[in-house]
């Protein structure tokens, strides 16, 4: 899978906070101006590197929640027990300036020549790789056909809620709340299981293409049931968080 | 350095009137965090043994047995080579030097092997003299297995990847044959009070 | 602590070996267990990083950073690439 800056010397850059957007009580969205950005793929991610006056170091890795040729951005969850997220989500500011690198990771990417079906599982902040799926599906008009199964603990947990709530043509949502439904949730309250894939992946026939994303534990379960109903195991990508408190 | 990150710093405990029991470079910490270099075995109490010797000649505990010996009660600092160090920490376990005792041998160095194939080297030196135990319980409770339980080496007074945990044995040896993380770079010996993290500090 | 896969020492591996290698090809070699090395089991909080076969367990690769250098250990890989 050819792609953007995959070879030569990975370096730290400074980029500069353009603009920062709550997208929930927890979670942050970060706009970036990177100088020498040299562009991404749908599904990649960047490091960042924050220093304190003291010389301590703490690096993370965050997936990019824009699509390839919109201005780099990141999704970030506030962890109640965080060294590097609370900073991001509440202290970083427009104007702040931001060590990285990146783009990182060739395997979980994809670009309309890849094709689908797509069955794209999110769990928690594991949507933010696939909304840049998403969004690079729009932007390059590719007609293949998405369903996201995004499970998140409640309606107010839920990331990009408003621009999730009117998917592209071809792009279906099925979202499951698995702690807490608002009056009359029609929708799953349940976390991810066989029965609920089931009912919602595509046939193992149609040879979809799945990227599953967020805590471990989420995508081992969901993955691994996957492969049990017939998924062919080399089409099933999968990008791990640390836990992040469940969904 | 790199470029300062306006308004950050590191997650700390003020240590306060306790500075002078954090050694250079660590942390105050009060959660216990939880470091691996791979999955926590779970071993049966019924599978479980504790041996100390060298090759053929080893005594062997089963676990029934192992928990029959003295114990002591410790309440010690430890300080882990990620930085952070967490201070009265209050364990149970049966002293090495109960355990060389009665296993009447010596030698110089040993190499703690555990489940999961991990392993450390220390001077018996710095296992005798009341300066190391086998440790099965913390904070008045059975050790759990993401801490090292069902028992785990405890020697406080060098980093804390030296309290080798899933321990089962304690091999004696003529040489200080480096174990799991020395074989990569981390110091030979780990004295966290001269900051002897990495070879060649 | 949960372990992660491979897709998280993404950069960690660019640095060493100067190209993206998430997608790269690895076998097991104690078990001949085949995958890319983003779906290895990675371990990122003892000192150092810990890469298993997702199969046996076995250790592949570890990563030691001290004195701004890496330490590069590959030899429970019987391929990678």
């Amino acid at each position: 899978m050819a792609g953007t800056a995959l070879r030569g010397r990975l370096t730290w850059q400074l980029a500069k906070v353009s603009a920062v957007c709550d997208e929930t009580a927890s979670v942050r969205t970060i706009m970036l101006d990177v100088p020498d950005w040299p562009g991404h793929e749908a599904g990649q991610h960047l490091d960042v590197r924050l220093t304190a006056e003291d010389g301590y170091v703490a690096e993370r890795s965050y997936s990019i929640a824009s699509a390839p040729g919109e201005p780099v951005a990141i999704t970030v969850e506030r962890l109640d027990d965080g060294e590097v997220s609370p900073y991001l989500t509440d202290e970083l500011r427009a104007g702040d300036e931001l060590e990285l690198r990146g783009p990182i990771g060739g395997y979980f990417v994809w670009g309309p020549g890849d094709g689908g079906p797509l069955l794209l599982l999110a769990g928690g902040s594991g949507i933010v790789p696939l909304r840049a799926i998403l969004r690079h599906r729009e932007r390059t008009g590719s007609a293949v056909p998405v369903r996201l199964l995004y499970s998140s603990r409640s309606l107010d947990d839920v990331i990009y809620q408003a621009e999730l709530d009117r998917p592209a043509p071809g792009v279906e949502v099925i979202h499951t709340l698995t702690r807490h439904q608002p009056p009359g949730w029609a929708g799953y309250a349940r976390r991810v299981d066989a029965a609920l894939l089931g009912e919602v992946a595509w046939p193992a026939a149609s040879m979809p293409l799945t990227y599953v994303c967020g805590p471990t534990s989420f995508v081992e379960a969901v993955s691994q049931a996957l492969v049990q109903s017939g998924y062919p195991p080399l089409r099933v990508k999968t990008e791990r968080f640390g836990a992040t408190g469940g969904t | 350095m790199s470029p300062l990150s306006r308004g950050f710093h590191r997650r700390r405990q003020d240590p306060g009137e306790n500075a002078g029991r954090i050694p250079p470079g660590q942390y105050l910490v009060k959660d216990f965090p939880v470091l691996s270099a791979g999955p926590t075995p779970h071993t049966a109490l019924d599978r479980w043994s504790f041996s100390v010797g060298r090759g053929g000649q080893q005594k062997t505990w089963s676990w029934d047995e192992f928990r029959a010996l003295p114990s002591q009660d410790v309440t010690v600092d430890i300080h882990c080579v990620t930085k952070w160090s967490k201070l009265d920490t209050a364990w149970q376990g049966v002293s090495v030097d109960t355990l060389l005792d009665l296993a009447g041998q010596d030698g110089p160095f040993a190499m703690a092997h555990c489940d999961g194939g991990y392993t450390t080297n220390l001077p018996v030196a710095d296992l005798t003299g009341g300066k190391a135990w086998v440790a099965y319980a913390y904070g008045g409770q059975p050790l759990e297995p993401e801490h090292g339980g069902p028992a785990r080496l405890l020697v406080p007074h060098l980093y804390f990847w030296k309290s080798a945990k899933w321990v089962r044995s304690l091999e004696l040896r003529d040489t200080n044959d480096p174990g799991f993380w020395e074989n990569y770079g981390y110091h030979i010996y780990g004295d966290p009070w001269r900051e002897q993290r990495y070879a060649g500090d | 602590m949960e372990a992660l896969d491979g897709n998280a020492i993404g950069g960690l591996l660019h640095e060493v070996f100067d190209t993206e290698m998430t997608g790269a090809a690895t076998v097991c070699g104690h078990c001949g267990d085949a995958r890319p090395v983003a779906e290895l089991v990675v371990y990122r909080q003892a000192p150092g990083t810990v890469v298993r076969c997702r199969s046996c367990e076995n250790v592949l690769m570890v990563f030691v950073r001290a004195h701004g250098r890496t330490c590069v250990d590959l030899q429970g890989l019987a391929a990678l690439g």
